[in-house]
């Protein structure tokens, strides 16, 4: 066993596959910024709002005013230089720590790609991507094989959970909430008016959605099925884009990191075919030698290793909740559950003085932006995170013994709004923790899923 | 090598083609499937264009009005003019919800409804020479159906009294000249709305997508934004003191006092209209309503579903519910609030109950984005 390890670590491959992924990856991140400040979110997802929702353990990353843009500048250049592979290292730790600090600046914003993005970054750190056609490399080397493995298997974390977490009631049996979706993408062109309203095509697109899942890494690790893979890839992401404007950036990030599960001719033709429009002709070299103590480096292999440990528990860890999770949301987020739940909430607070019975109902939009407000309305963390916000306001307005009630209900993938939050409980004094939601009422429907 | 560049060609060019055929508006006419044109001509052309122009009637009949008070002002032309200006602000109930287009522009509805009405403005705007009615939001409270409200019925105790303040000074009489003022700028807002519709309809009707600018997302926003706010909250709730202590100064037409249920009731029957697509007028035809449109949407198959009715019956029913508790208030909601405030708050309840079906499971199911923020999901 040892010995397989050992022999296994040694393997060597060529550095293409990690330098056109460090390109590419470097060229999706500056456009998702680009993307970001052309359409002036930095400005009203970061500056406008007043409060912001922060992760537990993390309410000290807040955005820095007009500074805000700053971060975002710093993340685009280093995205830059880790396309160029101009002082990498530097260039991929500065990446990973400013784009990481945008996506924990205000847990509104949440979304499983962005996740993604903070993830590879991480990886990359320890992966030697600039060891060809980079400014860093003076000479080309070989990198050990298991660094690109590592991108495969993270990719492979990705798809199987998704997919895994596709084996539910809900997305399969009743088709939702892929039915409430689809159906009024009535003015997509061809498919709006006539497969998006049939019965069936909501079936269609829940299963196929979960067996593209869950079959798609295998699909790519063959070397037989890879070419036909790597279509789907295609047109099932493209397919979501069309389908579902607001998924961003998402398809064209995954689209493009199954290139890497091609083997290293493939991208060695990709390098040669960019080299064919300069007039240097004789970069490609055959004989490149190991980087020294590369493939046995024990801090990366820690590093790695914790990585994946990371990667392949917290998915799980909604096992150790008691209640629905699309209703509790006790381990939803990192955990690659992606367009699960069509769920829209409707929560209003109401602020109580005990020691005089002096009361006010608040107007959510004095504090809230009208996105915030939404995201708030249905995610019991956020819910609880304001109330506490909306408590110290009046605390400091005045009221002596402040309690904090709310008043909120919650539709999930369809089903008749049920009330959310136990009305009689103070939010003011519960907690923040990882432990089970108690003030939540008990989601009145079950469904049924594998994780 | 050719194979490559070949192949690259391909995939950026697949990338682009399908990345640039977003959703937009389409003008698609319908097949077999729901009809959202026939929905939004029914709502255009049934009711939002007969009410407006039932509303344009009434107003100018209550402007013509004024000018028989101000030529001969006595208790009969006084009457009259407060009998039609209650004519009017019910009409009014109907069309307050259509806040789009160029009454979203002008902000119309604000310049019309906003209660309690701001009395020391008032007070000042009588004794100003130029007063801008247009563009100080501060303003909006000293004009429309509040302002006359205490014109007609606030300044005095009784009506001999309040008429004996447009007597005086004859015709240089500044509070006659602030009525005209008002009643006139109502007028032309008015016109100008209607022209709004007149000259849209049909590209309004035909802007049938799911984007957030296209008219069914429009309108169902602005009628959830009114029921929970024009009616929810300023008819019951802040009055019945639901946000912080009772405020009985803050309900409807104050100064005239007994007509609050009755401009309540005109409200949450013109909601209810325009959920289930009831055509304006007596005859109360019933058309394509949002009510149909669920109903086409809402097929969602649960196991343990049969306990639920469909949700377009259920937002029905707790219209129904509502109006049931309304009916049971006071004629006037101050002297409700008074003597039993939990009536009020009864009412307000059964009204939340309504709002929140609108904003969770309605929204949900239309697709529909609350408003227009902007970001993006998944």
């Amino acid at each position: 066993m040892k010995k397989l390890i050992s022999d296994y670590l040694n393997k060597d491959s060529s550095p293409y596959p990690l330098s056109i992924y460090r390109i590419g990856f470097g060229i999706l991140v500056m456009i998702t910024i680009l993307r970001f400040w052309y359409n002036g979110w930095i400005d009203s997802l970061y500056i406008v709002p007043d409060f912001h929702f922060s992760y537990y353990g993390f309410s000290w990353v807040k955005p820095m005013g007009i500074y805000t843009y700053l971060i975002f500048y710093i993340c685009f250049f280093s995205a830059l230089f880790v396309m160029l592979g101009y002082k990498y290292k530097y260039a991929i730790v500065t990446l990973f720590l400013s784009f990481t600090y945008i996506e924990l600046m205000d847990k509104t914003t949440y979304l499983n790609h962005y996740y993604l993005v903070s993830s590879i970054s991480f990886l990359m750190i320890f992966l030697p991507c600039n060891s060809y056609f980079s400014i860093d490399s003076k000479s080309n080397n070989k990198i050990p094989k298991w660094t690109i493995d590592s991108l495969k298997l993270l990719i492979v974390l990705v798809y199987l959970y998704a997919g895994l977490a596709k084996i539910n009631s809900d997305w399969l049996i009743n088709a939702q909430p892929l039915k409430i979706w689809l159906k009024t993408k009535y003015s997509i062109p061809l498919i709006g008016e006539s497969l998006l309203q049939k019965e069936f095509s909501y079936y269609l697109f829940s299963w196929g959605g979960m067996l593209y899942d869950i079959s798609i890494p295998f699909l790519l690790l063959f070397k037989r099925t890879r070419v036909f893979a790597f279509i789907m890839v295609i047109i099932f992401h493209i397919l979501t884009r069309i389908l579902f404007p607001p998924i961003g950036m998402f398809p064209y990030i995954m689209i493009f990191s199954c290139i890497i599960f091609f083997n290293s001719s493939f991208h060695k033709k990709i390098i040669e075919f960019f080299k064919s429009f300069s007039k240097e002709k004789n970069n490609i070299l055959e004989d490149y030698k190991s980087i020294k103590g590369l493939n046995k480096n024990k801090i990366s292999l820690f590093f790695i290793s914790g990585f994946f440990i990371f990667q392949i528990l917290v998915p799980l860890r909604s096992a150790f909740y008691t209640g629905e999770l699309f209703w509790n949301e006790q381990g939803y987020r990192f955990s690659w559950r992606v367009m699960l739940i069509e769920k829209t909430g409707y929560t209003t607070f109401k602020i109580v003085d005990k020691s005089n019975g002096k009361f006010i109902k608040v107007n959510n939009r004095d504090y809230l932006t009208m996105f915030q407000e939404k995201q708030m309305s249905f995610q019991p963390d956020m819910i609880l995170e304001y109330a506490h916000y909306l408590g110290d306001i009046y605390k400091n307005k005045g009221f002596k013994d402040v309690s904090v009630y709310a008043e909120s209900y919650v539709t999930l993938n369809g089903r008749p709004s049920q009330q959310f939050v136990d009305p009689k409980i103070d939010l003011y004094k519960q907690k923040r923790s990882f432990k089970h939601i108690k003030w939540i009422i008990p989601f009145t429907d079950e469904i049924k899923s594998l994780l | 090598m050719k194979f490559n560049k070949f192949f690259f060609l391909n995939f950026f060019i697949l990338c682009i083609i399908l990345s640039c055929s977003d959703s937009d508006d389409s003008n698609s006419s319908s097949s077999d499937n729901y009809d959202r044109q026939a929905l939004l001509s029914n709502i255009v052309n049934n009711i939002i264009i007969p009410a407006h122009n039932n509303f344009k009637n009434e107003l100018d009949l209550f402007k013509s009005n004024v000018e028989v008070f101000d030529n001969n002002r006595d208790i009969t032309n006084l009457q009259q003019l407060q009998n039609q200006f209650i004519e009017a602000y019910k009409a009014w109930q109907h069309i307050e919800m259509f806040n789009i287009g160029y009454a979203e522009e002008i902000f119309y509805a604000s310049k019309m409804n906003i209660y309690p009405a701001n009395i020391s403005r008032i007070s000042d705007n009588i004794n100003a020479a130029n007063i801008d009615l247009d563009s100080n939001s501060n303003q909006y409270s000293a004009q429309g159906f509040p302002a006359i409200d205490y014109l007609l019925f606030g300044l005095a105790e009784d009506n001999q009294s309040i008429l004996n303040i447009y007597l005086s000074s004859g015709q240089d009489n500044l509070t006659m000249n602030y009525l005209n003022i008002l009643s006139d700028k109502m007028v032309e807002n008015t016109d100008l709305v209607i022209d709004y519709w007149q000259s849209n309809k049909e590209s309004f009707i035909n802007s049938s997508g799911n984007s957030s600018t296209s008219s069914l997302n429009m309108l169902s926003n602005d009628f959830v934004y009114y029921f929970e706010k024009g009616l929810r909250a300023n008819k019951i709730g802040i009055p019945a003191g639901v946000w912080s202590g009772e405020l009985p100064q803050n309900v409807e037409a104050y100064y005239k006092g007994n007509i609050s249920k009755l401009l309540a009731i005109e409200g949450l029957q013109a909601s209810y209209n325009f959920f289930n697509g009831i055509h304006f007028g007596s005859n109360q035809i019933d058309g394509e309503g949002l009510y149909d449109y669920l109903a086409y949407l809402d097929d969602t198959n649960y196991s343990d579903s049969t306990m639920f009715i469909g949700l377009e019956d259920d937002i029905v029913s707790s219209f129904e519910n509502s109006m049931q508790k309304l009916l049971l208030l006071n004629d006037n909601f101050v002297i409700q609030i008074q003597a039993d405030n939990i009536k009020m708050l009864e009412a307000y309840d059964a009204i939340q109950q309504a709002v929140v079906r609108l904003k969770t499971n309605m929204l949900s199911i239309l697709g529909i984005s609350v408003d227009y923020y902007d970001a993006d999901g998944d």
